[in-house]
């Protein structure tokens, strides 16, 4: 039992594995336009965008503590800013969907600044003012077609390719491309020193507070960061709908409830949660969404037994029960001596 | 004149907001539950009213008499059944679960009533009005704010001179300690629950008979009352009455400039207090 017969180790069997299937499913998915329907890659990249949404929703209320119900607001701003640089400044799709995500995360400066002043539940509700006011606001710009909205002119929409296939197929990749960025953003943001510090403040926040991690400064890094990747996730959404309205765009049902049950079925907390939880969501939509209003309420009662009876979500059960980790973010001790993974 | 006439509309208006914000005070105050569903119980709320009313030919005031206990039952059972096992130091379940329930009623609602606009009809008290100096005074707001001020006086009566009241402010101090005392917290909280549907029940009613409701208006309630409650400080009634005072004052007025402005208005001058006095005007608890 020497200390020389263990060593730390971060990775596992199951991580590798898990990241080669990854690579090897990754360019499945990037030939998709090649083997799949229209259909198909259509409902795909609608998948990729949630899965990025959720993500990136995991990462402030799972891993932050910052519980929103109002990330339609970035989602809807990303949109506009797409549909206004387009329309009235005259950039490229691709540069406007860049732009808005700068332009994303410079708004959500005042906007922490200002609801950063309201604690946990209340912090929740002051998120959806916002949305709120963003939607008022821009019903009430008339060069962007007012409460009725807008569609994006057909030049624009030509300018990204001239053909429909490769615009789907472009539609398509960008979709992927979001969604691969957005969790590896995260992934490796969870690995990296502010991530560490953001671990510590979730499992304890007056314990990191007292080890001199600055909590304020952490939570307000990641709400910017956060709103920046929604709003360029919103302007993808709106260049595959290619209308926009202020009702769709600052729809709290689409872009908050649905991402908030993905999360929470999937496992909040964890990388892997909202990976499953969006393949269970569209699971579900896809069988049961000819039933309407009543999906809603399955899917309301779903969450709620899955908060009440597995808080962790799906991925937190079976975790607990395998030891698997498929991101590994924590630390394993392994003995070496007899060169057993746990 | 017209703009006294806005600020005496926007006063009355507050007292509505105010009874949409008492609920959700209570709650916080007792058990530091903030619920998500508020609004969507409001609407509920209105909808049992409409089917009182054309089931039975009756007042929707007179309504009250049935809503208003199936509303606390309604809270007693959700509170003992489901919202008693979300609370604890963590705030995501409680958050998360009474979100959910806020889609299960709002979908529920269209599922049963359609997403047809109703109202509540009251006859001639929707049009009832009196001129006082010049300025026409609805009856039914000015019913509403008196409802307000009483709804506002009872709580404040209950909470500081019964016994409920001192068991309400006894698990708020120390849950702990109040059930070594001898008191059961979970029925204290199923019976604050119920209070708080209650008040919840008189504000569905008048909302009703005020406006045509339909199933989706639920968020924006709850973010009326919210803002209210914030602008008027934590914990403290009679300044959730001014807060809601403020917020209608605000929409009225912002009505005037512009319709668009009206929401618009009310939001921006919530955000400014929020940046001017981050716990309200007057706060009694931090939050």
């Amino acid at each position: 039992m020497n200390l020389q017969d263990y060593s730390v180790s971060r990775s596992s069997k199951a991580a590798r594995v898990a990241a080669l299937l990854a690579a090897i499913g990754l360019l499945v998915l990037i030939a998709a336009p090649w083997w799949a329907g229209r259909a198909d890659m259509r409902l795909m990249g609608e998948l990729f965008l949630y899965l990025s949404l959720a993500t990136l929703w995991n990462l402030m209320a799972g891993y932050a503590g910052l519980v929103s119900v109002g990330q339609q607001a970035y989602v809807g701003f990303g949109g506009y800013m797409l549909f206004a640089l387009t329309m009235l400044g005259g950039l490229h799709p691709l540069a406007a969907i860049a732009a808005a995500g700068v332009l994303g995360a410079l708004i959500s400066i005042p906007v922490a600044v200002l609801i950063f002043r309201l604690r946990g539940a209340y912090f929740a509700i002051g998120t959806w003012v916002i949305a709120e006011v963003f939607r008022l606001s821009f019903a009430q710009i008339s060069a962007l077609g007012g409460g009725s909205g807008s569609s994006l002119p057909v030049a624009i929409v030509k300018s990204l390719a001239s053909g429909r296939a490769m615009r789907e197929a472009l539609s398509y990749w960008l979709a992927l491309a979001a969604a691969v960025l957005v969790v590896t953003a995260v992934y490796l943001f969870l690995r990296s020193r502010q991530g560490l510090a953001l671990t510590a403040i979730r499992d304890n926040e007056l314990a990191a507070g007292s080890l001199g991690i600055d909590i304020w400064r952490t939570k307000f890094i990641v709400y910017v960061v956060t709103s920046a990747f929604t709003a360029m996730i919103g302007a993808l959404i709106f260049l595959q709908k290619l209308r926009i309205s202020p009702d769709a765009a600052f729809s709290v049902n689409d872009w908050t409830a649905f991402v908030i049950f993905i999360v929470v079925i999937g496992g909040i907390g964890t990388i892997e949660g909202p990976i499953i939880g969006t393949l269970v969501f569209f699971a579900l939509r896809e069988t049961l969404a000819d039933l309407g209003t009543t999906y809603l309420i399955v899917l309301g009662v779903v969450a709620i037994v899955v908060m009440l009876k597995a808080p962790k979500g799906i991925w937190g059960v079976i975790r607990s029960r395998y030891d698997l980790q498929l991101f590994p973010l924590g630390y394993r001790v392994k003995h070496i001596g007899q060169s057993k993974e746990n | 004149m017209e703009w006294l006439n806005a600020i005496v509309q926007g006063t009355l208006l507050g007292g509505l907001y105010a009874l949409f914000a008492a609920g959700l005070s209570l709650i916080f105050g007792v058990m530091r539950l903030v619920n998500i569903a508020h609004g969507d119980l409001i609407v509920l709320a209105a909808y049992l009213g409409l089917t009182v009313t054309t089931a039975t030919g009756m007042h929707p005031m007179a309504a009250l008499v049935i809503v208003v206990p199936t509303m606390a039952l309604i809270g007693y059972a959700l509170q003992r059944g489901l919202l008693n096992q979300t609370l604890g130091d963590d705030i995501l379940p409680p958050l998360l679960v009474t979100f959910g329930l806020s889609v299960i009623i709002q979908n529920g609602l269209l599922e049963v009533y359609t997403a047809d606009p109703q109202t509540l009809n009251a006859g001639a008290l929707e049009t009832a009005s009196v001129a006082v100096g010049g300025v026409a005074i609805g009856i039914l707001p000015l019913l509403t704010f008196a409802i307000a001020i009483a709804v506002i006086w009872g709580l404040q009566w209950t909470f500081y001179h019964t016994a409920l009241g001192r068991a309400f402010r006894a698990v708020s101090d120390n849950q702990d300690i109040a059930q070594l005392m001898g008191l059961n917290r979970r029925h204290i909280f199923g019976l604050a629950m119920a209070l708080a549907l209650g008040v919840t029940a008189i504000a569905g009613i008048l909302l009703g008979i005020r406006t045509s409701f339909d199933p989706s208006i639920g968020g924006g309630r709850l973010i009326f009352g919210f803002e209210a409650v914030i602008i008027g400080g934590l914990g403290n009634l009679w300044g959730t009455l001014v807060g809601g005072v403020i917020l209608g004052v605000a929409q009225t007025i912002g009505a005037k400039i512009d319709p668009g402005w009206q929401l618009l208005a009310g939001h921006i001058a919530f955000l400014v207090i929020l940046a001017v006095r981050p716990n309200g005007l007057f706060p009694r608890i931090s939050g």
